[in-house]
């Protein structure tokens, strides 16, 4: 099986520990990862913010970088359902039906990571070893865009060390939202403060997510308050073994 | 006497004036978490839920797919019924016919009045501003709708208007306000809910036994029989609709259901959507003119204004046209984390929360400030969808009018935002323009040294960093990682094409 990480420009410029632990985590698991280095972003901050006609040449250079691959793998749910939810959308809206076909064809094989290791991989404890108090934030699109389910905590739970607290209404949205955080940055922070409340409520010391986008949000107020708390992503926790456990100094 | 959403600021200058009353956070807060529960209870006991929102769904997109028909029948069904049918372009047309048929009935009673059902319609379009105009009082007789009119205010939620105010606010606008149109409020009156709504109903019956007209909206109009529905939880709907003797009820045209069959489907997502409740407390029908044993029962002039008002915009519109699907339920509000922080003023109008942004730039078109800033205000969280009785896809559609936004503007002189969007876009379409935009990135991360994260940042990235810490950028990006470490992989065979042209 030909895997290809795609590691979302995010990722890629601003949390690489994020992908590196993706490729060591599916290296211990037997696969080969390709990361093509034509790849750059999946275009959700244009379409998002209303800038379709942008997002266009994403999803040609998108399929064109990845139209090869067996899997693909993302660790990030926003982006993965930006692909598998709105990449068809936007061919259709160009008028390029060649385009919308080849998107069509490529979406079942793009998986977010916990897709990736549970539904493809069939393995649920990847050997990882994490003994750390660890809360878990289902972000939205992961919730209710690409549905993933319980697959991140069932990942989770099978960690050994690890002493996994739930938080409370853990389903409510983080107020990040992409560019709603600095459209409307005081809505978003008064969601971002009762996240991070229910975050702190558990006593964790890490809180754990499949997008840096929304740690970012809710680790950034975190950080603000002093909370010792640190944003962590799925990846990073099932990246660690005893062998080589997961340190902060590999994060930057 | 009531105040209008005319000239409201754009929604986050509004978000951010309300997410700082600290009254308005605890009553909203407090006030959607228990629908919330009863929501979820409600549907939860539904065997299977997902079936009946596809069915409600489909019904009405059966009407919507062949509005024109439908109207007919509705019409033909009602006038063979005795009613009278007006037709309105849009919301001073439909005003004018109201006020017309009011005045002729009541113009020359000494305080000409009317006594309201609770109606989104007739919100929608201004009409007890224009009644007030023609010197005709409107009463709302629904509970909350009274302390938002008694108290000069707005409504905040279609299904709850008060939403945003609690008791002890309750006691005092009666106390205050209730003098001064009618029968006061008790001397003693506390703020207990009982006590609260034993005022209103005293209050309120004289009103009832006193009107000739009687202005309704209606929850659903069956163009197989011509029947209207009301569905209300407080038995005031019952009296206007059967007490006066002229009832002119006002009905926007996406209000249709094809048959009495599909009633059912609606009259289970309904309720158990919007009050949590399994069945309906009052729910009135009524076909035009009707009688008992040959004798007169109920109003006897009875006259249905079918409203336009944007909603052909809509329509034409093939993605935008499912948000005409909406029963006004308002389990989106009820989930919004938006909507829970920030209460329904903000958006504007009588259309709040997730729907509202969606349906407001809409039905009123985009040109003004406020309707550009609605599609915006929503994180795309995706529960509005979840909770939607009949599969709104509110995300998607907010999405769609941002692009239209967006496309609005396009071809004058670019905003600071569409130039760096273009920029951002020209760089993302090639990975080795890519490539040089992060290489400006990891060196501001080497000269950070070991600072991990920054608190402060200019403009217009000050908007985070004020409450927020920002990550400082790495001192090496991941595809400089791979390529250091993996030089030689398949993978970075497939480099980037035509470097540096």
């Amino acid at each position: 099986m030909r895997v290809a990480l795609f590691a979302t420009c995010f990722n890629d410029t601003m949390w690489p520990s994020t992908p590196r632990a993706v490729v060591t985590l599916l290296e211990r698991l037997g696969c080969r990862v390709d990361f093509p280095r034509a790849q750059t972003c999946c275009g959700q901050m244009f379409t998002n913010t209303g800038y379709a006609a942008e997002s266009v040449p994403l999803v040609r250079s998108f399929v064109d970088v990845f139209g090869e691959f067996d899997a693909v793998v993302v660790p990030s749910g926003s982006c993965t359902g930006s692909v598998r939810e709105q990449h068809a959308g936007l061919a259709r809206r160009a008028g390029d039906q060649g385009l919308e076909r080849a998107v069509e064809q490529l979406t079942p094989r793009v998986h977010e990571l916990s897709e990736f290791l549970v539904d493809v991989l069939g393995v649920v404890d990847v050997g990882a070893y994490f003994p750390h108090r660890v809360t878990y934030h289902p972000t939205c699109h992961s919730l209710r865009m690409i549905r993933v389910g319980d697959r991140p905590l069932r990942l989770l739970r099978a960690v050994r060390g690890i002493d996994l607290v739930e938080l409370p209404s853990a389903e409510e949205c983080c107020g990040f939202g992409g560019t709603f955080a600095m459209k409307n940055p005081d809505v978003s922070v008064a969601m971002g403060s009762d996240k991070a409340r229910h975050v702190r409520e558990t006593r964790a010391e890490v809180l754990v997510a499949g997008d840096n986008s929304c740690l970012a949000h809710v680790g950034g107020l975190l950080s603000r308050q002093r909370a010792g708390v640190r944003p962590l992503h799925l990846a990073e926790v099932l990246a660690s073994t005893e062998n080589a456990p997961f340190t902060p100094e590999g994060v930057r | 006497m009531s105040r209008t959403f005319v000239g409201m600021p754009t929604f986050p200058v509004a978000a951010r004036e309300a997410v700082a009353d600290t009254q308005l956070r605890r009553n909203l807060g407090h006030a959607t978490a228990t629908i919330r529960a009863r929501r979820t209870a409600a549907v939860g006991e539904v065997d299977d839920w997902e079936a009946l929102r596809v069915k409600g769904a489909q019904a009405k997109d059966r009407v919507l797919a062949d509005l024109d028909t439908y109207l007919l029948q509705l019409e033909a069904r009602l006038t063979e019924a005795g009613a009278t049918v007006h037709w309105a372009r849009d919301a001073a047309e439909a005003n004018a016919i109201v006020v017309a048929i009011a005045k002729d009935r009541i113009a020359d009673d000494p305080t000409p009045e009317v006594v309201k059902v609770k109606s989104m319609a007739t919100q929608e379009i201004g009409l007890n501003e224009a009644l007030e105009a023609a010197g005709i009082h409107a009463w709302e007789t629904d509970l909350a709708e009274l302390i938002v009119q008694l108290g000069d205010d707005l409504p905040s939620h279609i299904l709850v208007p008060a939403i945003h105010r609690n008791r002890a606010e309750v006691r005092e606008i009666f106390r205050r306000e209730m003098v001064t149109v009618g029968r006061p409020a008790p001397d003693d009156l506390t703020d207990e809910p009982a006590r609260l709504a034993e005022a209103a109903r005293l209050h309120l019956r004289e009103k009832f036994l006193r009107a000739k007209v009687a202005v309704s909206g209606a929850n659903f109009a069956v163009a197989e029989t011509g029947t209207l529905v009301v569905v209300e939880s407080e038995g005031n709907g019952r009296m206007c609709l059967t007490l006066p003797d002229t009832l002119i009820s006002v009905v926007g045209i996406e209000k249709l259901i094809p048959t009495w069959e599909d009633l059912a489907v609606f009259m289970e997502l309904l309720p158990r959507s919007s009050t949590g409740e399994r069945m309906n407390p009052y729910t009135s029908m009524w076909t035009g003119v009707t009688s008992t044993d040959g004798r007169p029962d109920g109003p006897q002039d009875v006259h249905v204004v079918l409203v336009d008002n944007g909603r052909t915009t809509v329509l034409a519109d093939v993605v935008g046209r499912h948000a005409l699907r909406c029963i006004r339920c308002s389990a989106c509000l009820n989930v919004c984390p938006v909507y829970e922080r920030v209460g329904g003023h903000a958006y504007g109008s009588v259309y709040p929360g997730p729907i509202g942004a969606v349906l407001g730039p809409q039905l009123r078109g985009r040109q003004g400030a406020l309707e550009q800033s609605l599609p915006y205000a929503s994180t795309l969280c995706g529960a509005c969808f979840d909770a939607c009785p009949v599969r709104i896809e509110i995300p998607e559609l907010l999405v769609h009018l941002r692009t239209k936004v967006v496309d609005d503007h396009r071809g004058g002189v670019p905003t600071p935002e569409a130039a760096a969007r273009k920029a951002g876009a020209f760089t993302f379409t090639k990975a080795s323009r890519l490539e040089k935009a992060q290489r400006a990135a990891t060196a501001a991360g080497r000269l950070l040294g070991r600072r991990t994260h920054l608190t402060r940042l200019p403009w217009p990235l000050s908007a985070w960093s004020e409450a927020r810490d920002a990550p400082a950028p790495p001192t090496e990006n991941f595809r400089q990682w791979w390529a250091r470490t993996r030089a030689g992989d398949a993978g970075d065979e497939r480099g980037p094409q035509g470097e540096g042209q």
